[in-house]
């Protein structure tokens, strides 16, 4: 996309009928860094790529609770994402005050749809630069929104956003036929393993990553980063090993011993390869 | 208090209906009132309908002040509309709108410019049985019967000795009749003119209206003086 003269205004409509502020805004939501969605028949997972702008930084927060059934993860603008979530707090914890009720998922994102659309209708403004991938779940199940700065939404089956989310949409566009049916910890699986699709050759660690889950009976919560190493070192073997499905438990302590050069990458691990050595014969 | 001219505020009621009765039974909901609109003490208008369906879940039944009902039931129509105009799937259920009504009595309550009404609100959705009420002041509270006025004082202990879990349609209307019969031989604002109304997961069904069979040849009332202290 190049400089014209029909960019400089939201309220501006180029001769092709384009709002190129509007495609700006999106293209500051592909600037940010990867966040992924899928969803089940029962549950939600949102998992996101974790970017500090250094060793010494902490990472920006890109997954928000919304209400015990809902959570959006945000790639772009993350100052413009917090305060949307802010909003979306906001309309959960009145309608829940009036009628005592969860608001549906499908109602807030349209919400949320409307007011980015004022964005890009008003001189004084400008659009928001970020895009919203919104778990939740309502009456009729559980959904997965994409809210862009253009004011659309879209649902989806499973969905990526943000820089190199290609390659965990070509990873998601094979595997989605089955996401339905999924167990919560088979989506969970394939929520990291997109993720990792995204990193693109960099280690997959749980301190590069963030993953939440929602799910009917199970409030919207993150999970803890020794909980996501272990899953990462669960099916991280198994993958290396190329073995057919391993039992969790049975695989991480045969091939904690053998693996070392793996085990001592990853921190949490490293509890698992102290804890039942003993007297093995592989510590070298 | 002073945000509203003094002459609009809500003084007293006018035209006020009695008391309202409620069960849950094995199918859902069942509520009565009668269908008088009494002016003071004069029984002046005999056909007002105090249950009304509320949207696919609900029934509303009312007693107190009759306009003060028709504007809640203006708010009820704005908010199901809302609902429905969202064209999603989704609608608001009989928790949702007791809730809905609880926060408008209370808040009207603290602006010193109540509706002067005691509400009824029932119904089921996806198989939950709901039935709940809520008063001018804001009080409000679920229960498996529910009435308003006197039928607290009357038809209350009934239910309370003689309703289950699981009662039959019949056995449900039964129950409901004796309750209002009661009401019509004791409470002076009530009239020989029954609504009952049913509310289950298929929907809402208003009955026509009927009136009670009552009996006036107790021989205590016959003579009612005899012997009372002081009478000859």
């Amino acid at each position: 996309m190049f400089r014209n003269q029909y960019d400089t205004d939201v309220t501006t409509w180029s001769p092709a009928g384009r709002l190129f502020q509007v495609e700006y805004a999106m293209e500051a939501v592909k600037q940010g860094s990867a966040a992924i969605g899928l969803r089940s028949k029962t549950h939600v997972v949102l998992a996101c790529v974790n970017k500090a702008n250094s060793e010494l930084s902490s990472h920006q927060k890109k997954i928000f609770k919304v209400d015990d059934h809902i959570g959006v993860a945000i790639a772009g603008l993350t100052a413009d994402g917090r305060v949307l979530s802010r909003y979306m707090r906001s309309e959960c914890i009145n309608y829940n005050y009036t009628y005592e009720s969860p608001l549906p998922v499908g109602r807030l994102v349209v919400q949320l749809a409307d007011k980015a659309q004022v964005c890009t209708q008003r001189s004084w403004k400008r659009p928001y630069g970020v895009g919203l991938l919104v778990a939740g779940l309502d009456e009729s199940g559980a959904h997965l929104y994409y809210n862009c700065p253009s004011g659309n939404y879209f649902e989806y089956q499973a969905f990526a956003i943000g820089s190199r989310s290609q390659a965990a949409k070509t990873y998601l566009e094979r595997k989605f036929n089955n996401f339905t049916a999924s167990s919560r910890e088979d989506l969970i699986k394939d929520a990291l393993i997109a993720t990792r699709e995204s990193l693109q050759g960099e280690k997959l660690r749980s301190s590069v990553c963030t993953i939440a889950v929602v799910g009917v009976g199970e409030p919207f919560h993150i999970l803890d980063q020794e909980t996501v190493q272990q899953l990462i070192d669960t099916f991280e073997i198994v993958r290396e090993e190329e073995t057919a499905p391993a039992e969790p438990e049975a695989a991480a302590e045969q091939d904690a011993a053998t693996d070392q050069a793996s085990g001592a990458d990853q921190g949490g691990a490293g509890n698992q390869g102290g804890a039942d050595q003993g007297g093995s014969p592989m510590d070298i | 208090m002073d945000s509203i001219a003094e002459s609009q505020r809500t003084l007293y009621p006018y035209v006020t209906g009695s008391s309202v009765v409620a069960i849950k039974y094995k199918d859902g909901i069942l509520m009565a009132s009668d269908m008088g609109g009494s002016y003071g003490s004069t029984l002046r208008y005999k056909s007002v309908e105090r249950v009304k369906p509320i949207g696919k879940h609900s029934l509303i039944g009312a007693s107190g002040e009759i306009s003060d009902f028709q504007e809640i039931q203006r708010y009820l129509d704005e908010l199901i509309l809302t609902d429905n105009m969202w064209d999603d799937g989704n609608s608001l259920g009989p928790k949702e709108v007791h809730n809905y009504l609880t926060r408008v009595m209370y808040n009207r309550r603290n602006k010193f410019n109540p509706l002067w009404n005691s509400l009824v609100l029932g119904g089921v959705k996806n198989g939950q049985k709901y039935l709940g009420t809520v008063n001018m002041i804001g009080i409000n509270y679920e229960d498996d019967h529910i009435a308003t006025g006197l039928g607290n004082h009357l038809a209350r202990p009934i239910l309370r000795d003689e309703w289950h879990e699981n009662l039959s349609f019949e056995e449900g209307v039964k129950l409901l009749e004796k309750c209002m019969r009661v009401l019509l031989y004791r409470d002076r604002s009530a009239v020989n003119k029954i609504q009952i109304a049913k509310m289950t997961e298929e929907g809402a069904t208003m009955f026509p209206p009927f009136s009670l069979k009552t009996y006036w040849e107790f021989s205590a009332f016959k003579n009612p003086t005899v012997g009372a202290e002081g009478s000859w």
